[in-house]
């Protein structure tokens, strides 16, 4: 049969800042023809605090809560990224006990942003709110278990240069016991309900693929990067902290399609479990954070400090002065290079489609446009 | 050849045995006047009861409360809210065809309490209008609300709205086929369009008789009411609200109760041909056709707190792949086995060998079609110029 | 764990291949010229060191000059390297753009030109990210205030 010729002209719609599930304030502006997309041009900045600048007139230790500032739903991890390359650049040495508890908490907050990103990713494919509502119930949890370290329940700014603000008190030992213990059949309960469904499978097996070669090329890293097959994890590749003492599988995708991607959130939430379990029963008594001056100066020189944060390499590049305050502090924002190849994701999509593979880069805002 | 009755014979073909003695058969004006008040007051109550149903419902499913705090238990929550519509700005866009805007929520609406003309509510033959085309009327006017959902969304001159407006025509047109297709199966056994006639022929309910077609039927009326999975029209993570964005106040009201009339109106026809309409022991018929109702409607809002939402193509893919072709298989054995099936007492068998093609039928197409991929290639301006 | 190669081990190496683009070299860094940044960089990645991976681009202020920072790793052989360049004068500073060898440093190339007003010759898209089209000046310099 002959293909006949009819002529269809593209419009432009510009998705955001203020459209439902461009997560925050994220504008694309994206060329359709009919509802098939043509063409995406991710457009930042409606967020952009100036944090970088800002960080330069503060102290060390007066920067730690800017952090919390940057990936809003993983506070916790920039806190840690932080002041780890803080210590690394002033050769600050963290208690054990420190250590560990930042373990905890950082894979804490990794489920706690896993569950968001499963959770809204399954409402983007259309579920009205019940799969995320369930992952809401056991944020709930993880942020009240913060909220009683640091009486936080979003920007905690709990960890200092050489340690921790605060040791736990004795009641949250066993809530986290219990948390750890029933987490994984909470697990379960969404891969049941989710997972097998015929219509997410319908809607993300072979969703935007993104193949290995351009995932490394384009720099994209965490649960983005794993799920094209690209076996690589700051935790075990570039170990850092204490993460050479716990015995823990790093997730990989075969496809790199959507649903590679939430399957990677999913078991990696679960690796989560099995690492605080191991840290639970091996943590020391002792000092929470090493006696240093109020003031950190560090030695003139530059460090780069990376740590894998839920949403992919966190990274912080310092310049010292050996002042008191940084000469340059820049973030690596991971979801803002993972946006790289939106572009090439979604072309030829749907609009749907465009949605769900947006959602499932899984970006927050706060770091993109700092 | 029968003489051509006259109009006013044919819509108030009054069938008086189910109504009381003292009913002023012989005075049709009377008696549409009583029906036409008593179809829309029950029809708005039940959106109320819907909306109240659905919003509780759908917050256990997500262990939530819901409206709780209107009234006990939350049952003015709809009063409330329609207070509050009442209340607001009525927001035109500047951009908007100003006259189809405000057209369009009446036509949305107006259809779906015009569906409740023929169904026999209130008991055997009780209703404003025993059609004996009744079929017909309620296909043809259950698929005008889509005119409404369409002039909404080409007037608001926003593009979410006309892209859920393609959308909506594209989806009504397609899946009004395996609809009316699946209607012909009952139709075929019941031997009447009438629906007072069907509900009459319905000893064994229709859903068992039928059952293929009343899944069929169930997954087309959710597509033609726009409820989960087929919610592309107002696909709150894509177009925002869909053809209703630019709405606000009392239109968006009307809207509001447009969507859920016509999910009040598929539940009770979907009741009324597959369920036995208002059939059943010791409660009076309309409390029946209510509990029937409501067991339709909470299949599909259990759905909708489940399922996620299919892509535009695969709604079509659904429809015009498997449903459209089930239900035409569907109508064929319906028609074999009335030929050869002697009807009365045996038809019970019917119903086991039925339920087993349809499953059998379901399996193979499950096997056969497929929904996944999709990916279109397309040529970016640079490309087609060199 | 990561391997951070000695500066001065791959600055032979580089220099070896394109004589003449090497600054300066110490334990952790390697510093090449500007106008030698894109075949370095090239070198890096396609020679025996397989930097495959641009974990992160930034930059800083000296006033004197200005130094672009390519943290470069390879996932292949688990190792690290730090490689700058600097630029001299402020009027128009510019570098040859690194996005034809890694796409990663599209939007970091734009956002050190929209934050430090370093433009990136050969890059596909340049224009400001985070701030608007006609924003005065670039905030992240030292002498912005």
């Amino acid at each position: 049969m002959e293909a006949t010729e009819t002529r269809t002209e593209p419009f432009v719609i510009n998705l955001g800042p203020h459209h439902p599930s461009t997560h925050g304030v994220f504008r694309m502006r994206v060329t359709f023809d009919g509802e098939v997309v043509v063409d995406v041009e991710p457009m930042f900045g409606y967020l952009h605090r100036g944090i970088e600048k800002l960080a330069e007139g503060r102290t060390y230790t007066q920067i730690i809560p800017l952090t919390d500032r940057l990936d809003y739903l993983a506070s916790m991890t920039n806190n840690w990224g932080y002041v780890m390359a803080v210590e690394k650049l002033a050769g600050v040495p963290v208690p054990e006990r420190a250590e560990y508890l930042r373990v905890i908490v950082g894979e804490m907050m990794r489920i706690s942003s896993h569950l968001l990103a499963t959770g809204f990713l399954i409402n983007e494919l259309g579920a009205f709110f019940t799969p995320l509502m369930y992952m809401y119930r056991e944020r709930e949890k993880i942020l009240d278990l913060f909220d009683m370290l640091c009486g936080q329940r979003l920007t905690y700014n709990y960890m200092r240069v050489g340690g921790v603000s605060h040791d736990p008190p004795p009641e949250f030992w066993p809530a986290v016991k219990r948390f750890v213990r029933e987490m994984p059949g909470y697990i379960d309960e969404y891969e049941g309900l989710v997972t097998t469904n015929e219509i997410v499978l319908a809607r993300t097996k072979d969703v935007g693929v993104l193949s290995k070669e351009l995932a490394i090329n384009a720099s994209a890293s965490g649960p983005f990067l794993r799920a094209t097959g690209v076996d690589w994890d700051l935790r075990r590749d570039d170990t850092y902290s204490i993460y050479d003492r716990f015995k823990f599988d790093i997730p990989v995708g075969t496809n790199g399609d959507v649903f590679d991607r939430y399957m990677c959130r999913i078991q990696e939430m679960r690796q989560c479990c099995r690492i605080i379990e191991q840290a639970l029963q091996q943590i020391p008594r002792g000092e929470f954070r090493a006696r240093l001056p109020h003031l950190v100066r560090p030695p003139a020189g530059e460090v780069y400090g990376h740590i894998e944060a839920p949403r992919g390499e966190l990274g912080f590049y310092l310049v010292s002065d050996n002042s008191i305050a940084p000469y340059r502090f820049h973030v690596r924002p991971s979801t803002m290079i993972n946006l790289t190849t939106l572009r090439d994701l979604t072309i030829g999509w749907k609009l749907a489609d465009l949605i769900v593979i947006f959602g499932s880069i899984d970006v927050v805002l706060g770091e993109i446009d700092r | 050849m029968a003489p051509i009755q006259s109009a006013e014979q044919t819509v108030l073909a009054i069938r008086p045995e189910g109504l009381p003695a003292f009913w002023p058969a012989d005075n049709p004006w009377l008696h549409a006047l009583v029906f036409i008040v008593a179809s829309i007051a029950f029809a708005l109550v039940m959106v109320i009861v819907f909306i109240y149903v659905e919003r509780r419902g759908v917050a256990r499913f997500q262990l939530r409360l819901g409206p709780n705090r209107a009234g006990p238990e939350g049952v003015l929550q709809a009063v409330a809210d329609l207070i509050k519509l009442l209340l607001k700005e009525d927001i035109v866009p500047r951009l908007a065809d100003k006259v189809v805007h405000l057209l369009a929520p009446i036509v949305a609406t107006v259809p779906a309490f015009m569906v409740f003309a023929v169904v026999p509510l209130w008991g055997d033959g009780a209703m404003l209008a025993d059609l004996n085309a009744g079929v017909l009327y309620f296909i043809a006017i259950s698929s005008f609300g889509v005119v409404g959902v369409f002039m909404a969304g080409w007037a608001s001159s926003n593009k979410y709205s006309l892209i859920s407006a393609m959308r909506g025509v594209a989806q009504m047109v397609s899946y009004e086929i395996p609809l009316v297709m699946a209607l012909l199966g009952v139709v075929v056994f019941a031997g009447t369009l009438s629906l007072n006639g069907i509900v009459d022929a319905q000893s064994i309910p229709f859903a068992l008789l039928q059952p293929l077609a009343a899944v069929i039927y169930f997954l087309a009326m959710s597509a033609e009411i726009n409820r989960t999975p087929f919610d592309l029209l107002e696909a709150e993570s894509e177009i925002i609200a869909g053809y209703h964005t630019e709405y606000s106040g009392m239109k968006f009201a009307l809207f509001y109760v447009a969507e859920y009339g016509h999910a009040v109106a598929g539940a009770a026809i979907f009741a009324t041909f597959f369920l036995g309409g208002w059939k059943g022991p010791v409660l009076p018929p309309v409390l029946w056709l209510v509990i029937k109702m409501l067991v339709v409607f909470f299949v599909g809002f259990w759905a909708r707190a489940t399922l996620p939402r299919l892509r535009v193509d695969q709604v079509m893919g659904l429809g015009w792949k498997a449903l459209l072709p089930l239900a035409v298989i569907n109508v064929l054995i319906a028609a074999v086995e009335v030929l050869f099936w002697p009807s009365g007492t045996t038809q019970w068998l019917l119903v086991p060998i039925n339920i087993a093609i349809g499953a059998l039928l379901v399996f193979l197409w499950s096997r056969t079609v497929s929904l996944r991929g999709g990916r279109v290639e397309v040529r970016t301006r640079a490309e087609v110029k060199a | 764990m990561t391997v951070a190669l000695v500066g001065t081990g791959v600055a032979e190496a580089v220099s070896k291949s394109i004589p003449g683009s090497i600054l300066a070299s110490d334990e952790k860094t390697v510093v090449v010229s500007a106008d030698k940044l894109y075949p370095a960089a090239e070198f890096l990645k396609t020679s025996e060191f397989a930097f495959d991976y641009l974990a992160n681009l930034t930059s800083a202020d000296y006033l004197d000059y200005f130094e672009v920072v390519y943290h470069l790793v390879s996932l292949k052989k688990n190792h690290s390297l730090v490689l700058k360049t600097r630029i001299y004068g402020r009027e128009a500073p510019a570098v040859a753009s690194v996005v034809p060898l890694w796409r990663g440093a599209e939007l970091q190339e734009r956002e050190v030109f929209d934050l430090m007003g370093i433009s990136f010759e050969g890059h596909p898209n340049l224009k400001r990210i985070l701030l608007w089209d006609g924003f005065p000046g670039h905030p992240l310099r030292r002498d912005y205030l």
